[in-house]
C-alpha cells in the first residue's frame, strides 16, 4: 500500500466521520442534508481515489473511478429530491428564536 | 490487508452512528436521508471488502449495482412523498 494512497483514504474516512457527526448533532432536517450531500460525496470520492492509487492502472481502478463519478452525480440529486419533497409538504426550517415553531414540526 | 480491515471497521462504526438517526429520527425525511447515507457508506465498504479478500474485480461490480439501486430508491421515495405528503403533514392538516 503506497503512503499517498493511505493518506488520501484516511482523509476520506475523516470526511465520512464528519457526515456521521453532522447527522447526529445538527438540529433539523435541512441542516442534516447539508452534512450528507456535500461531506459524504467528498469522503467517498477520496476513499475511492485512495483505493485506485493502491490498485494501479487496471480495469478495477477504472470501475472505481466510474463509481466515484456516478456517486458524485447521484448523491446530491437524491438529497435535492428529498429536500424538495420536505419543503413542499411543509416542513419548517429550524430557527434560533424562541418564539418560532419547534424544529421538525410541520405546517402547510 | 490489516489496514483494509481497520478501514472496514471504521466504516461500520460510522454507519452504526447514522443508524441511530434511522431508528430515532424526528421526521420521515431524516430517516430516509440517514438510510441513504448508510447505503452510500456501504458502496465504499463493498469496494474495501473486495480488497480484503483479494477479489476486487468481483466486488467492484457489486458496488456499481448497489450504487444504482441506492440512487433509485432515494429518488422514488422522494417523489412519492412529494406527491402524497408524510404522516406528519396529515396530522397537522387532515
Amino acid at each position: 500500500m503506497s503512503i499517498l494512497g493511505a493518506v488520501i483514504l484516511s482523509i476520506g474516512l475523516f470526511f465520512m466521520a464528519v457526515t456521521a457527526v453532522g447527522l447526529l448533532r445538527l438540529p433539523d432536517f435541512f441542516t442534516r442534508v447539508h452534512a450528507v450531500s456535500k461531506s459524504e460525496t467528498l469522503g467517498i470520492a477520496l476513499v475511492l481515489i485512495g483505493l485506485t492509487l493502491h490498485e494501479g492502472t487496471t480495469l478495477v481502478s477504472l470501475k472505481l473511478l466510474l463509481v466515484m463519478i456516478f456517486v458524485g452525480f447521484a448523491n446530491p440529486v437524491g438529497a435535492h429530491v428529498l429536500t424538495r419533497a420536505a419543503i413542499r409538504t411543509g416542513l419548517i426550517p429550524w430557527r434560533r428564536e424562541a418564539n418560532q415553531p419547534e424544529a421538525g414540526e410541520v405546517q402547510r | 490487508m490489516t489496514f483494509f480491515v481497520a478501514v472496514a471497521a471504521v466504516i461500520l462504526v460510522l454507519s452504526a452512528i447514522a443508524f441511530h438517526r434511522v431508528a430515532f429520527g424526528e421526521t420521515i425525511y431524516d430517516r430516509l436521508l440517514a438510510s441513504g447515507a448508510i447505503g452510500t457508506n456501504f458502496i465504499v465498504l463493498l469496494a474495501v471488502i473486495g480488497f480484503i479478500f483479494d477479489r476486487p474485480d468481483m466486488f467492484v461490480d457489486l458496488a456499481i449495482s448497489y450504487a444504482l439501486l441506492n440512487f433509485i430508491g432515494a429518488v422514488a421515495a422522494g417523489k412519492y412523498l412529494e406527491r402524497h405528503g408524510s404522516d406528519e403533514a396529515q396530522e397537522q392538516h387532515p
